[in-house]
């Protein structure tokens, strides 16, 4: 068998193997340049690299955290001194972080009325404010569609509807944000469990631990969640500096976030930001085992449905109508909305 | 231990060394891994967004073809069953040519999935937390990971007992490993199948033909690859496999093509004739979706290659050495573009939420690409350069070589006659 291109001239002495050239100065100084070539070549290849920020790198301290579920308290506390610096030396403004656990005995639901919305995405705004969302480039939680009557199929919205007067009366407005559902598949897919759900239904992120492969983007039924594909930008005087740690501290560039029912607000008895904001009170939240809470009574009379009931993710997100059952129906519950008509 | 330094030694220094097409190729594939590093320091430095990816359309071109790579990897491993199973002689040098390629591939995956991370710092995250058994990417990551370790073996030590003269032990190193490997080469295709068709929000994915659809395209590209790849080591080393492997190779890949055309067939009629809401991914694809249509040229472009394939493959033509090899090069783009960009990006369009954002990749997203496929066809190269020898029995334990000592550039005599003496002292 001869061997006819690979072992050509340059196979010096051909020895039975044929495999290496012998050694000469010539072939020393070939291999001299194009050991320093490659070396300029890989040099070059890497210069892109000088335009990297300076605090781009994690810090010793970040790259060692642990799983927010595996820190001690003290090692929290640690990590949320040291966002507290970093958000401090990056916005020149100094933040409370803190750590809001969830509440026992609660479970929070959101559920919206589209009778009453009107489209006119104040809440889009006063979610990006409270939770300091990046404004360039601009991420947002919540997408409003404009809705023609008459069909639930969202493939009909319009997510770029521009009107100088909402509403406008041949349509309705669906607003849809992360629904915190009970069986998350965005929890499900994370290879490295940097996303999970606590025991009142929100599904939180840790922003030190996710890895940024969208595994979970992929994953939500409900266009819910978003990644940093820049670094996210806050203009001077647009940083909320009441943090929570697991909720709207900053992000950096390279993870995942969403919408968690403003826990830091909610888990101290407050109510979220875009429902605060809702000039037609076309938000109510609240806690689904007090059943003398708004959200309870919501789901017990109106006319509720859920978003894609049938991928099964079962949603904490409910939305309903003003029209209620008729009084003899009795008290269907949330899941049973739909048989309970006349 | 020893003998087994020197012997990978040996390769390193051999895979410095060849003819000028060899140099040539190799010159090539650097030029090429180093030009997507560029790139992929641009993305570094400013992060995903100098990507086509968004948060509509959040995977891409890297993901694609990480699944395509995926299929491959599995594909021609499998070839190990006629091999080892029926026995089948002629195979037993395509088997090795393939696992090659296996390691290969799956190094080209794993960075794949690498330059597709937001923050490629934390991928240690991956083995200190890993979400098990929920998460279909944790799974991928382990079935992966063995699957290289698997073939590193396999081929290592078969490589390096024949450079040894010694009979490879099949009954207690090869076959068992065989076996695991055969399960193994069809579980990385599922895992990467199942990572794509659990998603119930996606119902692009969410079938249970995706699956075997997978193996099927698996089975057509692999071969086809190997055939070129084996059409290559014959012309750069004269290394021929006999006929008899490479027309196995073509039976099956004109089954698993066939069966592939029928599987996608399938899926159409579902997708269309139902005329589902649930449509809209595969209409975008094929017809494009309320005046985009970016997707709709590619994939009619790989439907016709595929088609062209499996009609050369079905007539006597195809015996013919480049006939089959132009079949196979049809067919590899067809799948790749079928595989990659056909099935991840459609998925994406519309959003679960009903709004249609194109994707298409910017040049940084494919120069990385191209350069993790150079890499990789580097890793192959070298591979394939350094067994070769050993394989014809040109480099073997009782070659006079003048291993370590020369490739690391270690002093020696410069007078040629005195280089026999070099060798001596080396030699064990």
């Amino acid at each position: 068998m001869t061997i006819r291109i690979w072992e050509g001239k340059s196979a010096g002495a051909p020895g039975p193997c044929g495999a290496e050239p012998g050694f000469t100065r010539r072939g020393f100084l070939r291999g001299a340049t194009g050991a320093v070539g490659g070396m300029a070549a890989l040099a070059a290849a890497l210069s892109p690299l000088r335009d990297l920020p300076d605090d781009a790198f994690p810090s010793l301290e970040e790259f060692l955290q642990k799983h927010y579920k595996e820190m001690t308290p003290a090692e929290l506390a640690d990590a949320m001194e040291r966002v507290r610096a970093e958000v401090e030396g990056r916005y020149g403004v100094v933040p409370t972080v803190r750590d809001y656990p969830p509440i026992e005995g609660v479970r929070f639901a959101f559920a919206l009325n589209l009778s009453r919305c009107i489209g006119c995405r104040k809440c889009v705004h006063a979610c990006v404010e409270e939770n300091n969302l990046s404004r360039s480039p601009e991420v947002q939680y919540i997408r409003v569609l404009e809705m023609p009557r008459g069909t639930m199929d969202l493939a009909r919205g319009d997510h770029h509807y521009d009107r100088a007067e909402v509403p406008d009366g041949g349509h309705y407005y669906l607003p849809v944000q992360c629904h915190q559902c009970a069986n998350p598949p965005c929890v499900k897919v994370c290879p490295v469990g940097a996303t999970w759900q606590e025991s009142d239904g929100i599904v939180v992120i840790d922003y030190d631990w996710c890895i940024g492969c969208r595994y979970c983007e992929a994953a939500c039924p409900y266009w819910a969640r978003r990644f940093n594909f820049a670094e996210p930008t806050i203009p001077d005087g647009g940083l909320n500096p009441d943090m929570g740690y697991l909720s709207n501290r900053p992000r950096r560039r390279g993870v995942v976030e969403k919408c968690h029912f403003c826990l830091h607000r909610t888990r101290r008895g407050e109510m979220p930001a875009c429902l605060e904001v809702c000039p037609v009170g076309a938000r109510k939240f609240g806690d689904v085992l007090d059943p003398q809470s708004e959200v309870s009574q919501i789901l017990r009379t109106k006319r509720v449905l859920v978003l894609k009931e049938e991928v099964g993710t079962l949603p904490r997100f409910f939305y309903y109508f003003d029209e209620r059952y008729p009084r003899d129906a009795g008290s269907p519950g949330p899941g049973e909305g739909g048989e309970a008509g006349p | 231990m020893r003998d087994y330094l020197t012997f990978l030694s040996r390769c390193v220094a051999l895979s410095f060394v060849g003819g000028r097409v060899y140099y040539a190729w190799m010159f090539l594939l650097t030029v090429l891994a180093l030009v997507g590093l560029n790139a992929y320091a641009r993305q570094l430095a400013h992060g995903l967004a100098v990507t086509g990816m968004t948060d509509q359309v959040s995977w891409g071109l890297y993901i694609g073809n990480f699944i395509y790579l995926d299929g491959l990897a599995a594909a021609v491993v499998l070839l190990v069953i006629p091999a080892y199973i029926y026995r089948n002689r002629a195979l037993r040098d395509v088997v090795i040519f393939g696992q090659l390629f296996a390691v290969a591939a799956v190094i080209m995956c794993m960075l794949f999935v690498a330059v597709d991370l937001g923050r490629p710092d934390r991928f240690l995250h991956l083995f200190a937390r890993p979400n098990f058994p929920d998460s279909m990417l944790t799974w991928d990551v382990i079935a992966l990971g063995g699957y290289l370790l698997l073939n590193i073996h396999l081929t290592g030590y078969l490589v390096f007992c024949q450079y040894r003269k010694r009979e490879p032990d099949l009954r207690r190193f090869v076959i068992p490993f065989v076996l695991v490997v055969i399960v193994w080469a069809i579980t990385i295709q599922a895992v990467a199948a199942f990572l794509l068709s659990g998603l119930g929000g996606r119902p692009f994915w969410n079938s249970a033909v995706v699956a075997p659809r997978f193996l099927a395209s698996a089975f057509a590209a692999g071969p086809a690859f190997m055939i070129l790849t084996l059409e290559c080591i014959a012309r750069g080393t004269g290394y021929r496999v006999p006929r008899e492997g490479l027309m196995t190779l073509r039976g099956i890949m004109t089954v698993a093509l066939a069966l592939h055309m029928f599987l996608l067939g399938s899926e159409l009629f579902t997708a269309f004739y139902t005329g589902s809401a649930h449509a809209g991914s595969a209409r975008y694809l094929f017809l494009g979706l309320d005046g985009h249509t970016g997707l709709v040229p590619w994939i009619w472009t790989a439907i016709a290659l595929n088609l062209c394939a499996l009609g050369v493959l079905f007539t006597p033509a195809s015996q013919n050495l480049a006939m089959l090899s132009g079949a196979c090069v049809m067919l590899i783009v067809g799948v790749w573009i079928e595989k990659g960009m056909g099935l991840i990006v459609p998925a994406f369009v519309p959003t679960p939420l009903g709004e249609i954002v194109e994707y298409a990749p910017t040049l940084d997203e494919v120069l990385v690409t191209l350069g993790v496929w150079g890499l990789g066809l580097l890793l192959y190269t070298i591979l394939v350069r350094v067994t070769v020898p050993v394989l014809t029995g040109r480099l073997t334990i009782d070659t006079p070589g003048r291993g370590a000592r020369r490739a690391a550039g270690a002093p020696a005599p410069r007078r040629p006659g005195a280089s026999q003496s070099a060798e001596e002292e080396i030699r064990p």
